[in-house]
């Protein structure tokens, strides 16, 4: 029978099929942090059970972790953090701590060690854990009571999800990023237009997309209000893995390779739903409420509630811009912003940080913007330094921190105060998400680049020359 | 896990869609490392202003909360459902739960009934109208009933039977130890661990 991807991944890891119930499936790889985790190890304790497969689950620090050098002053931070590695030193569960060269954002360290593989399943007490789809696996977030289950037998129960094809064919403009992709996905679809479903991006503009790239995408599924997103393995998936500390070598390589070429929906494969998008059609992309579905072009403006069709829409609209302390009919262009942050498990890894440092080249963030550059991993931050972006980030006026989740949730020290506006590049613009009062605004790399330097929302292509003072004219993007 | 048959409270309207996970508890609550004590952090922010609906005493010790369409979306972290349970609510109404969320809840013992948005509306304007009123929902027989309004809700079915018989789903599972053993042995030989 013709099956999609998502379906294929799943019938692969199905350990028992009972009539009326959930299947059984296996977990490949279970990656564990500090927030979601103690009071599953604190339900092993209580009924002394074990972790089934220490071998296939990994733990890092990240939702915690101060982003400049010390310790954290937080008590009840470092309580969380101690109580992660007082857990997996009794558990036997591998850690990389802060300080670490592995640490990092769980969903940056997987995938760089190699450890993410087409066709796995892998979960997390993460709602982010969708990133992990970029590489064709079944990746999905699991609240505490989930990753108990996983932690004590490797497996979860779950129903099957249905399935949603999401259709980007054409090529992307240049300054259209992977970032904007999502934000049009969500925006057109709405936060709970996935929900119940599986996304599997596909067409030629998906296929064209990097890695890191399709990571982004992946990642963000959730903002929709899907369980995971998928791509299907191809080229690029293959050669980013060859080599990894934990691809396969050898004959085991090969294996791997014929396994997954054939991890891809068949041509007459039934999606429950599709979505289609024009790659060509698209523009940068930006929030301006305070949920992931409230997005629009940059070159428009602040949405009218009263012009929208649907009542409930409507009422969020409004409250939304009333938080946002935005006007309707003002051009995205003029929204000034406070701060700039450029990290976060959507668009902290390697290729994100060289987007926005190619903007920021000889230029200078504007005066009175704060910008936070944050890589996603111990080891984005040294590749980084190893080509000199974190100069260029300081010159331009940046600061350039240590690897963690940051501000994309108000948890460690980098915050917004009440009524600071940001442009992050994170995934959540949700009221308080960057710290209580905070306004959000989700863009992706190279708009943070160019907002930092311009002071409002912006793209590079508002940006004049370097060396040329006079300011650019308007960006012909109105659509 | 305790067993949930039928449970009757105060009812409680939240007006509100998208009622976001960072809503119910924001991220800088998440600190504990136990299971209580996170109703300090239940909608924090929004129990800051005054007229919001848990600061008028009415509801004050409300158990059924009615929201709006798109309740618990974002973060995966259960504390929304702790901080919800903490602070005593027993069943939350809505015309649509995020995935997650929904699953979070039925592992704990929060009901998550979803019944039609008209039905939502008419709970709103019933408790509204008459703040105090009393909700009974019965998972048995799948039925809300608040004053002269009875709705029917859904659930999923196999939700509904461990709730009602108050199973914890890791000794369920454990009963098929022997099948997830012998799935381990034929998983391909090159899939990767943490540990080589």
């Amino acid at each position: 029978m013709a099956g999609t991807l998502a379906e294929k991944v799943w019938e692969s890891h199905v350990v028992r099929r009972g009539e009326g119930e959930p299947d059984l499936l296996y977990i490949d790889l279970h990656l564990l942090h500090e927030v979601t985790s103690p009071q599953a190890f604190d339900g092993l304790r209580l009924t002394d059970r074990r972790v089934r497969r220490t071998d296939l689950t990994l733990a890092t620090e990240d939702h915690n972790v101060p982003t400049t050098p010390g310790p954290i002053t937080d008590p009840v931070s470092r309580t969380q953090v101690e109580t992660l590695r007082r857990n997996c030193d009794e558990f036997g569960v591998t850690l990389y701590p802060m300080g670490d060269a592995e640490q990092g954002i769980v969903h940056v360290v997987g995938p760089q060690l190699g450890l993410t593989q087409p066709g796995m399943t892998i979960v997390c007490g993460d709602s982010h854990t969708s990133t992990h789809g970029a590489f064709g696996a079944l990746a999905f977030g699991i609240g505490t009571s989930e990753v108990e289950h996983v932690l004590a037998t490797q497996t979860l129960p779950l129903k099957p999800f249905a399935t949603m094809a999401i259709t980007v064919e054409g090529e992307l403009a240049e300054g259209v990023t992977a970032k904007d992709i999502v934000l049009a996905v969500i925006a057109k679809i709405g936060t709970g237009g996935g929900q119940g479903y599986v996304l599997e991006y596909r067409g030629s503009a998906i296929r064209a997309l990097s890695m890191e790239a399709r990571m982004t995408v992946c990642n963000m599924s959730i903002e929709a209000g899907a369980r995971a997103g998928m791509i299907a393995p191809d080229g690029t998936t293959f050669e980013y893995l060859r080599g990894r500390d934990h691809a396969p070598t050898g004959a085991d390589w090969d294996a791997a390779l014929e396994a997954w070429s054939h991890l891809r929906s068949d041509d007459d494969a039934e999606f429950d739903a599709e979505v289609v998008l024009d790659a060509a059609s698209l523009t940068p992309f930006v929030t301006w409420g305070t949920n992931p579905g409230q997005g629009a072009p940059l070159g428009t403006a602040v949405p009218d509630p009263e012009l929208m069709p649907d009542d409930n829409d409507k009422a969020n609209a409004r409250r939304a811009l009333e938080y946002m302390g935005l006007q309707a009919g003002t051009p995205l262009r003029d929204v000034h912003v406070d701060t700039v942050f450029l990290g976060s498990c959507t668009n902290g890894r390697i290729e994100d940080l060289r987007a926005a440092a190619a903007v920021l080249e000889g230029r200078q963030v504007a005066a009175g913007v704060r910008m936070l550059v944050v890589p996603g991993s111990a080891r984005v931050r040294l590749q980084a330094e190893s080509e000199g972006l974190d100069r260029v980030f300081t010159a331009a006026g940046a600061e350039w921190r240590l690897a963690g989740c940051s501000m994309c949730l108000g948890m460690n020290p980098d915050q917004l105060a009440p009524g600071e506006r940001s442009a992050s590049t994170s995934n959540r613009n949700f009221e308080g998400r960057q710290g209580k009062g905070g306004r959000t605004h989700l863009v992706s790399p190279l708009v943070a680049a160019a907002t930092a330097v311009r002071g409002t929302l912006s793209s590079p292509s508002d940006l004049s020359d370097p060396s040329d003072p006079t300011p650019a004219p308007g960006s012909e993007e109105t659509s | 896990m305790e067993a949930f048959t039928a449970h009757t409270g105060i009812g409680v309207p939240l007006r509100r869609s998208n009622v976001d996970t960072d809503q119910i508890i924001p991220a800088v609550y998440l600190k504990r490392v136990t299971r209580t004590g996170f109703e300090d952090g239940l909608f924090a922010a929004w129990r800051a202003d005054e007229t919001f609906v848990l600061n008028d005493p009415s509801f004050s010790a409300g158990s059924v909360l009615v929201a709006g369409p798109d309740f618990g979306t974002g973060s995966s972290r259960e504390h929304a459902v702790w901080a919800l349970m903490n602070y005593g609510f027993r069943v939350v109404i809505s015309s649509r739960f995020a995935d997650i969320f929904r699953g979070n809840s039925g592992k704990q013992g929060l009901l998550t009934a979803q019944c039609s948005q008209d039905d939502v509306e008419l709970l709103w304007k019933l408790l509204e109208n008459d703040p105090g009123t009393s909700v009974t929902v019965d998972l048995g027989s799948r039925t809300i009933t608040a004053g002269d309004v009875v709705a029917s809700f859904e659930v999923d079915e196999y939700t509904r039977w461990r709730l009602l018989e108050g199973l914890d789903d890791i000794s369920l599972t454990l009963r098929h130890e022997g099948d997830i053993t012998a799935f381990e042995a034929e998983r391909p030989r090159w899939r990767p661990t943490v540990t080589a």
